[in-house]
């Protein structure tokens, strides 16, 4: 969906992450599904370890 | 009393989001002799964020990113580690998550896909180690982005930029507050009408400012993209300003465009204003405190919010009114011999950037933590006018941000109102979706407790009439617990300046 057909429809969200921003646009009526999420382990230690490295 | 004890505890693989962790925090806070608490996931931003605040000690320092850091400061060992115990006692409560009971939410974005059909944005909030990673699978699903969170680098922002606009996608942010899309208010924003005034943004504050100045000045808003405070800069070049001024630019209710941003560098300056050249529609560029730059035709220069509103209206630029004029002058006579500075505590950052710009105009010097060209950094040991940007992360490490509890914002106006040179004190009330309950109501508390004679408050309320907390009540309780209420920021702080004026 391009920008202008974005804009022209309903917002429909996934949300991840702050589990109250679903819930409060759940109780507007915006279409939002929330996903659980959590860190993976490996993937972060990785990212880190990148960071370090460029910093 | 003996040296405070830092005391730490790892949880591994234990994760919550940020607003639940801050609600323990906070809880573990106020328990007996612990003078400060944090919880926090354990990686190399948030550790050095800790250490920075003298909450990390060694057990900390060797957590993971999927562990969790409970950090306690106290009085002694002793109730430091009874606080430690009582932090994971709640993390243990079934309800810890604050989630409801029995609902079930996807665990991946496939399957959030397949549960919600046409789902067409992703609004990404995690810890911002993780946010470029979940908003590339996002676009790769088709979806435009908001990026809410913060610590994001400038090169994953900058690819993230490229690879939306091969697809045709926005991807609003990273550190993105505010967007209004098709009239639906998201993360940190208002209910504004919808209209003909399409808004592009580097800033959230400054869209929920303009935005709502633009509904209680009788027109509505088509659209507010917001584009993240560093989307202007060299780095990332304005990929996103250009994405989202093509799309205003196509949209048949858009009839003017604001865009709003600190002072971009003359390069992207000349890009952008270029693109709004080749435009049929009018613009109106606020680049917050900048009075002069070549502009094309169809633009007009904006040195504030308040004159962005103004401009994007087609109202003359507000001035203190004789009535304003007369109770500023009023209230000086009947200062304390003495009292003479302004102390401005902002929950939002580019309030107390737009306040520091009018100082500037004004001729007057004035100190800050996050200070534009012109001003002075905090830092520096001499007296004057200050202007403090709560939001900023010295005063936010595990504590919420001042727009959502004023916790933070009370403990520095505690301080001003007992300072006996401070003549005024002037305040942002941003109201809205994500905001305080009340915030109007938290500040009359506070100064029920005051002495009289004390500074004058000043306050102005970013919101509108159809916000959760209602603007025209926030104001009523403003009134009645003795504030000086403005229309705006700017006015707010107009009438700060010319109180100050009378004192000479």
């Amino acid at each position: 969906m391009d920008v202008n057909e974005f804009l022209e429809s309903d917002v429909r969200v996934v949300n991840i992450g702050l589990e109250s921003f679903a819930r409060e646009l759940g109780e507007r009526g915006v279409p939002t599904v929330h996903v659980v999420w959590a860190p993976r382990a490996a993937n972060a230690r990785i990212r880190d370890l990148l960071a370090k490295l460029g910093s | 009393m003996s040296e405070a004890a830092v005391l730490n505890r790892v949880r591994p693989g234990f994760y919550l989001d940020s607003v639940a962790l801050m609600r323990h925090s906070q809880a573990v806070a106020a328990l007996p002799g612990v003078e400060t608490a944090a919880m926090m996931i354990g990686s190399e931003s948030n550790k050095g964020i800790m250490e920075d605040a003298g909450l990390l000690a060694d057990e900390g320092r060797g957590a993971e990113p999927n562990d969790l850091i409970i950090a306690v400061r106290a009085e002694s060992a002793e109730t430091g580690e009874a606080a430690l115990t009582e932090a994971e006692a709640l993390l243990d409560r079934p309800a810890a998550a604050g989630g409801e009971a029995g609902a079930w939410n996807p665990k991946s974005l496939e399957t959030a896909l397949e549960t919600l059909a046409g789902a067409n944005l992703a609004l990404i909030s995690v810890p911002g180690e993780f946010a470029a990673d979940e908003a590339r699978k996002a676009l790769a699903k088709g979806l435009h982005v908001m990026i809410f969170s913060d610590n994001v680098t400038i090169e994953d922002e900058r690819a993230l930029k490229e690879e939306a606009r091969r697809r045709g996608l926005l991807v609003m942010g990273p550190d993105c507050g505010t967007a209004i899309i098709g009239g639906v208010p998201l993360a940190f924003a208002n209910e504004v009408p919808r209209g003909a005034i399409g808004l592009v943004s580097a800033s959230g504050t400054g869209l929920q400012e303009v935005s709502c100045l633009i509904a209680r000045g009788g027109k509505g808003v088509s659209h507010g993209i917001g584009v993240g405070g560093r989307d202007l800069g060299d780095k990332v070049g304005g990929l996103m300003t250009l994405m989202a001024i093509d799309a205003l630019d196509a949209d048949a209710r858009t009839k003017h465009i604001v865009v709003i941003s600190k002072p971009p560098s003359d390069a992207v300056a000349k890009t952008v204003l270029a693109r709004v050249a080749e435009s049929p529609k009018t613009f109106t560029i606020c680049f917050l405190g900048l009075d002069t730059i070549d502009l094309p035709e169809n633009a007009v220069l904006a040195p504030t919010l308040e004159a962005a509103a103004a401009e994007a209206l087609g109202n003359p630029l507000s001035e203190l009114s004789p009535d304003e004029e007369a109770k500023a002058a009023e209230k000086a006579k009947g200062m304390d011999v003495g009292r003479r500075w302004i102390r401005a505590l902002f929950a939002g950052g580019t309030m107390c950037a737009e306040t520091q710009v009018i100082f500037r105009a004004a001729g007057q010097n004035i100190l800050s933590n996050v200070p534009i060209p012109g001003a002075l950094p905090l830092g520096d040991a001499i007296a004057g006018h200050s202007a403090i940007d709560l939001g900023a992360d010295e005063y936010t490490v595990g504590r919420p941000h001042p727009m959502i509890e004023p916790a933070v914002r009370n403990d520095e106006l505690e301080v001003a109102l007992a300072e006996p040179d401070a003549a005024v004190i002037l305040l942002d009330m941003v109201i809205g979706h994500g905001a305080h309950a009340d915030p109007a109501g938290d500040l009359a508390d506070v100064l029920k407790g005051a002495k009289s004679g004390g500074p004058v408050v000043i306050a102005s309320v970013t919101g509108t009439e159809d916000d959760p907390q209602v603007y025209s009540e926030q104001i009523v309780k403003l009134r009645m617990a003795g504030v000086m209420v403005a229309p705006s920021n700017a006015r707010a702080t107009a009438l700060a300046l010319a109180i100050v004026g009378h004192l000479a």
